[in-house]
């Protein structure tokens, strides 16, 4: 029994009706509403304790769709309203649901679609010199022609009063990073406010999957964001396996999950380092890299790339495992624990980084539950979220024997973020020693048939920075009518805003870092 | 601070010299580099590194040449903040269409002479993703490029093999 779906019953009555054999897999509810409820569903979801997880738009002509995924707990509930092509005005959830602020922004400025009520409708991933009326996720919006450079205005947040001053920064930053704008306004060094401005790596992705055949996105979706290509990947292949009804084989699932933590350590390694770093402590940088740079090559003796990009596939892996691979990653492990917790150690007794790190870029608690934060981010701030455990797939799911242990701290700052991934290696490190002790045998992948026509799946996977959610549909030719992505720096970048005023500017690249938001995963 | 000593001391210089496969190989062309950039850098060269729509792979590629493994500091290269001290610009892509009049800012902000590589398979080509509405093409589709360094991600022997060959001129 859901527990969404009793509360969307009891709040909609009549006028909530659910839709067999469509949405798949069978445990993801989806529900259509009246678009004069739609915000009514959302209050039902809030008076559930329910998040939002995402809120995107399809064209099915003549119509668009207008969807909201909610989650509580492993439910997941999609609710979707559908408005004409003539008059694409939509009720906004921005009065219920925080992320739903930059969610429907995108859709307004992609799809076309209006949220009424919503209080900011600025364009935000399409910039101010694009046409007015350029819709590319349209369908009669050609993709393959450059758009007209037009005049045209952002309209920034402004800070008045003596001694207020501005700083912006970017798009091209200092250091080897993804580009983005942020904009503060401070006075002396405290900030006051920040406002981000994103969508310069905006490579239309999401238009990019409609005109793929659908055994070949998986690899569009491992390079949506180049160090989570795992993770990506993997949610786009189990989004389309849950569509095509196709369960893949047993060693290849335990496979993914084996990539998918050493997508987790590697990243993790980096990021501590480079959290260090920006505090002046360049030593664990180097220290963490080294040790970075070994599961890298491990990586690509053994699958033949240093990121695992395009192994997970549609159907199961590309690459299986021997027991030479097995020990070499066994011993590996034994190294990287020592030198590891050496390290830990360091960290731990160094009172000029706690300095640095305790107290600074407070996300506190209450506000990360506002913004439906994900991930890292979420689990430093108190949130217990992890698809590992409430949304498995073989063989986290077997959680008697797995029995994870992810941590949930509470203080939100950057020592809480720094510390989650300090937990999350050493605990991906068990697994990956579970994981190889106890594969089954057998096939790595199967044959896999492309899904039939008007259908829709449905993945969620937790990568390194948190839950990545994929949500497919098929059209009526059986072509992919739509790839929704939801990358989690796409909510958690808000956090980053709001956890920044209060702090002074030379700590911004500590926070930033300790958030490590993906640009590429955001702008699609 | 006894500990950390004793981890640097101990940890000592992981900097590759001969070893396996891979690493003779920097050796090759890490000898290399470090002659062309002490005859027409003067023993530094200066890079910018512009990230003009990638997926961020390459970049990752990038910053493990910082690592003390691969050290591109040994050859004299290191990685600048500002355009304005750049010898070369290391460009990943696709462009798009919201990066391109950053980078043409950013190149234009770079002292002539100047040298381009266009770093991974979509900054070569615009690979996956393609000449769209949203993304322009390869980097040589915006800006003058010297040299390619194709891969996805290029692994960081191919960066230095590619930077190698920009400066040699080949």
């Amino acid at each position: 029994m859901s527990l969404l779906k009793d509360a969307i019953i009891s709040a909609l009555g009549e006028d909530v009706r659910f839709r067999e054999n469509y949405q798949h897999p069978a445990s993801v509810v989806f529900c259509t509403v009246p678009k004069a409820k739609f915000t009514e569903a959302a209050k039902a979801m809030k008076r559930s304790y329910a998040l939002l997880a995402a809120e995107w738009a399809t064209e099915e002509t003549p119509w668009f769709g207008i969807f909201a995924c909610y989650r509580w707990g492993s439910e997941y509930l999609i609710v979707k309203t559908v408005t004409t092509m003539d008059d694409p005005a939509f009720p906004t959830l921005t009065k219920k649901y925080l992320p739903a602020y930059r969610f429907e922004r995108q859709m307004n400025s992609l799809m076309g679609v209006v949220p009424e009520g919503h209080p900011d409708l600025r364009p935000w991933l399409k910039f101010e010199d694009w046409p007015q009326d350029a819709y590319p996720l349209r369908k009669s919006f050609d993709a393959s022609k450059p758009m007209p450079r037009v005049e045209g205005e952002y309209r920034w947040s402004r800070a008045e009063g003596e001694g207020v001053y501005e700083i912006p920064v970017g798009p091209v930053h200092a250091g080897i990073i993804e580009p983005g704008h942020f904009r503060f306004q401070a006075v002396g060094e405290q900030i006051i406010n920040l406002e981000e401005r994103l969508g310069y790596v905006h490579k239309g992705i999401e238009k990019r999957f409609e005109s793929m055949r659908w055994e070949d996105g998986f690899r569009l979706a491992g390079r949506v964001s180049g160090d989570t290509t795992v993770a990506h990947s993997l949610a786009y292949c189990m989004a389309l396996e849950s569509m095509s009804g196709f369960v893949p084989p047993e060693r290849a699932c335990w496979l993914r999950a084996l990539f998918l933590e050493r997508e987790r350590i590697a990243n993790h390694l980096g990021d501590i380092g480079a959290i260090c770093n920006d505090a002046a402590f360049a030593f664990m940088l180097y220290q963490l890299m080294r040790l970075k740079e070994g599961i890298l090559r491990t990586n690509s003796e053994l699958f033949g790339h240093r990121f695992i990009m395009d192994r997970i596939i549609p159907g199961g892996v590309a690459v299986d495992i021997d027991v030479k691979g097995k020990e070499k990653i066994l011993s590996e492990l034994k190294w990287l624990e020592k030198e590891f917790e050496k390290l830990v150690t360091i960290y731990d007794e160094n009172p000029s980084l706690e300095d640095r790190v305790r107290g600074t870029g407070v996300l506190l608690p209450e506000k990360a539950r506002e913004l439906c934060a994900v991930g890292i981010v979420a689990r430093a701030s108190g949130m217990n979220l992890d698809c590992r455990i409430f949304n498995p797939f073989t063989p986290y799911d077997q959680h008697d024997r797995i029995e994870m242990d992810v941590p949930v701290l509470v203080t939100g700052d950057v020592h809480a973020r720094t510390w989650v991934r300090i937990h999350e290696v050493r605990e991906s490190t068990r697994i990956i020693r579970w994981l190889l002790d106890n594969m089954p045998d057998g096939n790595i992948n199967g044959t896999i048939e492309p899904p039939s026509s008007e259908k829709a799946g449905f993945a969620a996977v937790e990568g390194w920075r948190g839950e990545i959610i994929y949500w497919l549909q098929s059209g009526p030719e059986g072509e992919i009518n739509r790839c929704m992505v939801r990358d989690p720096s796409s909510v958690n970048w808000l956090g980053l805003e709001q956890s920044i005023p209060g702090n002074i500017v030379p700590d911004f690249p500590l926070c930033n870092k300790s958030f490590n938001q993906s640009y590429s995963g955001h702008d699609l | 601070m006894i500990r950390i000593l004793r981890q640097i001391f101990t940890t000592g210089i992981v900097t590759e010299d001969v070893l396996g496969q891979e690493e003779a190989h920097i050796k090759v062309v890490g000898d290399r580099l470090e002659e062309a950039v002490k005859k027409r850098f003067r023993g530094s060269l200066a890079i910018r590194q512009v990230d003009a729509g990638s997926c961020n792979g390459c970049e990752l590629e990038i910053h493990a040449l910082n690592n003390s493994i691969y050290n591109c500091e040994r050859y004299g290269i290191h990685f600048t903040a500002s355009p304005r001290f750049a010898d070369m610009l290391l460009v990943t892509g696709p462009v798009t269409r919201n990066m391109e009049i950053a980078l043409r800012r950013t190149y234009d902000a770079t002292p002539a002479p100047k040298l381009v590589v266009a770093v991974g398979d979509c900054g070569c080509n615009s690979g996956i993703f393609g000449e769209t509405y949203a993304s322009l093409g390869g980097i040589d589709k915006v800006i003058p490029v010297d040299a390619y360094i194709s891969g996805c991600p290029p692994t960081p022997v191919a960066l230095l093999n590619g930077i190698l060959r920009a400066i040699e001129g080949k």
